[in-house]
């Protein structure tokens, strides 16, 4: 987004002959009224709202940063964001592992077909997520498929309500997102990794290094932008986790599964505490801007 | 996402554009969202009975728009034929119907209501976070006058009326004005499978103790005794509630569960409804793994066989009925005594109400008496619907329906319905909801569990005044 404004910083430096550099904002003008109106004007109600205590329906009351306070005080909702958190690993650090891993061993391998698997890893992506969370939801329950498993390989012990278990519902829905967003982080770094030169691995075998060796000195290092790009789409996935709670668990049990959009959605819709859900979401963004920026800001020096 | 850091010129073109961006913002914070809808004119302003004209034939060409969410089989099939019924009998009005899912009109009524054409007639949820919201925003218009002209007072019992009485201000619920009126009824009970009561020696229990002896025998014959699913939150809610009104007096849990000032969860009888609902957890009388469970996938699984008992609302009867037949049972929860005055949650389905803007209040009240008079109850029985008035003249086939109407047509006569504890407070539903779940996964004790309420109550309570 903002990369075409800083190309229209650009031409100042090199000012076009005959050409006064204020037409280039002209040029940005279309975009950017689309831009505004539907992001930047949303964005700025948004934060007006969070300054309210609200109901939607009645004359809003100035609360000024009341509702911020309330957050920061709310331990459910700090919680909401400690779950956001633990999300964070299966939604961005799981896949991102089993993505290498993948993604080397088909690339190192050169197999056959490798358009059929790529296929086949990247298949949950196409799917919509209120899908995947129906589907997920019957293999959770008591006597769904993960339990049949279990009691077919003689583990009946092990058998539960998942999402209805205070120690596993977390981690449950996070084993959704870590197969779901698998492929992608996959599907990324394949094509990062099949721009190496093959000259790279040819020289690092001449120096005796072995196939994990050469994945560590070659293979991770070529792929850094590729992994910078994939964990800041999966970590702001994590964090705005609505559609796989709300169809799973609501939350719940208790709140273990709360997160920060649910709560959004839960205050504005549910409880109609209009200002309050504004300002969780006005924090929820900056929090993901925040850790989005910090990726990237690692990544570029990385990189340079 | 961080390209404009690259130059110093893209960040200056971006301080510029930002300032652009945000100056309409800064001029719209000077007025507080929500200022820009009309003043609540309409609530103060009761019309006489005189001045209401209840002879819709005469009222012109009108086209009402109306929301409801009878969207499922036999509400469906009952909404349709009563309004083609009530466009064939008054060919000057049009219906416009917007049919939406319970959950798809609740989150959409809302908004709709603040706009400035809003549907004439809506199905508003009886909840504080819905008709008692609308009603402090003065989005809802009395009916008492039309309920005068058209006499559904004398036609509705008083405790099936007050679910959808509010004072102006929306502050008090089950009294004061009337803002809607419902078209069927709803009562929580136990569904038993006859089968498996048979199979087990048993008779349909006629106290409550004889209903725990049952639950245990169940048990200990390796059956599930109860059918629970309480993945949806809400479930045990109602389980909780018919646990609770063996234990605790009905006034007592009526000012608890209409969030007024002067009750509290921190009694001792509270404390043993709490008790005896842990009690049951740890018998196993509820099949495993029930916080896990969905709520559809439960009944459904009792539909199968699957539970001897399941304490559920009368909503579920067409389809419990499809799946088990003549084995399928309904009884009001039992007393102590086979003859004890009957105490059950229960209440209304959504009222239909007329919007404070609606420019047709006269069609919309003539819609709405169309649709809950005398005939349309009839329609209600016939196409397997629990009608709210008029329930004891309905002839139905003995079975199930008859089970459930005779239960309905009982605990109304007797007034032993309470209401639902989740309409306490705006909050209430989800505190209770999350505080249930912890309190039968043995994450909470009784007394916590009452805590957790308690604090939700009172604060309501005393900010409500």
């Amino acid at each position: 987004m903002s990369s075409r404004v800083s190309e229209g910083g650009r031409t100042s430096t090199s000012r076009p002959p005959g050409e006064p550099r204020r037409v280039a904002y002209l040029y940005l003008l279309p975009a950017f009224v689309v831009y505004a109106a539907f992001l930047l004007y949303p964005i700025g109600r948004a934060v007006q709202f969070s300054l309210y205590d609200w109901d939607g329906l009645s004359v809003g009351r100035w609360a000024g940063l009341d509702n911020y306070a309330a957050i920061l005080a709310d331990e459910g909702l700090r919680a909401a964001f400690g779950h956001a958190l633990v999300l964070i690993g299966f939604y961005a650090v799981g896949p991102l592992v089993i993505g290498l891993a993948l993604a080397a061993i088909l690339n190192h391998a050169k197999v056959r077909g490798l358009g059929f698997f790529r296929t086949v890893v990247f298949l949950p992506q196409v799917i919509a997520m209120v899908v995947v969370a129906i589907a997920w939801r019957r293999v959770y329950a008591p006597d769904g498929t993960l339990n049949s498993l279990l009691g077919a390989l003689g583990l009946d012990s092990l058998t539960r309500g998942w999402l209805g278990d205070y120690a596993f519902a977390l981690p449950a829905v996070g084993v959704v997102g870590t197969w779901f967003e698998t492929g992608l982080v996959t599907v990324l770094l394949l094509a990062g990794m099949s721009r190496i030169p093959a000259d790279l691995y040819e020289a690092a075998r001449l120096d005796g290094a072995g196939a994990v060796r050469e994945f560590f000195a070659v293979t991770l290092p070529s792929v850094r932008g590729e992994i910078a790009v994939a964990l800041t789409l999966t970590v702001i996935a994590a964090l705005r986790t609505f559609d796989l709670v709300y169809v799973t668990t609501r939350g719940g049990p208790g709140t273990s599964t709360s997160v920060p959009s649910y709560e959004v959605y839960h205050r504005a819709f549910g409880l109609s505490q209009v200002g309050s859900a504004a300002a969780v979401g006005v924090t929820l963004t900056v929090v993901i801007f925040a850790i989005s920026f910090g990726i990237n800001r690692f990544a570029d020096r990385r990189v340079s | 996402m961080t390209a404009s850091t690259r130059t110093p010129y893209g960040s200056r073109t971006l301080t510029v554009l930002a300032a652009v961006a945000l100056a309409p913002v800064v001029t719209l914070t000077a007025c507080a969202p929500g200022s820009s809808a009309p003043p609540p004119a309409a609530s103060s302003a009761q019309p006489s009975p005189s001045s209401v004209r209840t002879d819709a034939a005469a009222l012109g060409n009108v086209t009402l728009t109306v929301w409801d969410q009878e969207v499922r089989g036999g509400q469906a099939a009952q909404m349709k034929q009563l309004n083609a019924a009530f466009e064939a009998k008054y060919p000057n009005i049009k219906l416009n119907r917007v049919s939406r899912s319970f959950d798809d009109l609740n989150t959409t009524l809302r908004l709709a209501l603040s706009g400035n054409e809003p549907p004439d007639v809506v199905e508003a949820n009886n909840g504080r976070s819905s008709m008692g919201a609308f009603v402090k925003a003065g989005q809802l218009r009395p009916l008492d006058a039309y309920a005068e002209a058209y006499g559904w007072k004398e036609r509705y019992p008083d405790t099936v009326l007050r679910y959808s009485r509010y004072s102006a201000d929306g502050k008090l619920f089950g009294e004061g004005n009337l803002y809607g009126l419902p078209q069927v009824g709803e009562v929580v009970g136990l569904y038993y499978n006859a089968a498996k009561l048979t199979e087990l020696g048993l008779q349909p229990p006629k106290t409550w103790a004889e209903f725990e002896a049952a639950l245990a025998k169940a048990k200990a014959a390796g059956q599930v005794p109860l059918q629970l699913g309480n993945l949806d939150k809400w479930p045990a809610i109602h389980v909780f509630g018919t646990v609770q009104s063996r234990d605790v007096p009905a006034e007592q849990i009526g000012t608890l569960a209409f969030g007024r000032k002067g009750a509290s969860w921190n009694t001792p009888e509270n404390v043993k409804a709490a008790e005896h609902l842990v009690g049951w957890v740890d018998k196993g009388y509820f099949n495993k793994g029930f916080n896990g469970q969905g709520y559809d996938a439960a009944w459904q699984a009792f539909g199968k066989g699957e539970g001897v008992f399941l304490i559920a609302g009368t909503w579920l009867l067409a389809d419990l009925q499809q799946a088990l037949g003549e084995d399928l049972g309904f009884i009001l929860p039992p007393g102590a005594t086979p003859d004890a005055a009957p105490v059950a949650t229960g209440g209304t389905g959504l009222p239909f109400a007329i919007t404070a803007k609606s420019p047709n209040p006269d069609a919309a009240a003539a819609y709405i008496d169309f649709i809950t008079s005398a005939d349309a109850m009839k329609v209600l029985t016939d196409t397997g619907n629990l009608p709210v008035a008029d329930t004891a003249r309905q002839s139905v086939p003995a079975g199930p329906q008859q089970d459930v109407f005779t239960a309905f047509g009982t605990v109304t006569e007797r007034n032993g319905l309470v209401p639902y504890l989740d309409y306490a407070t705006p909050t209430f539903a989800d505190t209770l909801g999350a505080a249930l779940q912890d309190l039968m996964a043995a994450k909470a004790s009784p007394q916590e569990f009452l805590a957790t309420l308690e604090k939700d109550y009172k604060a309501f309570a005393e900010s409500n005044g």
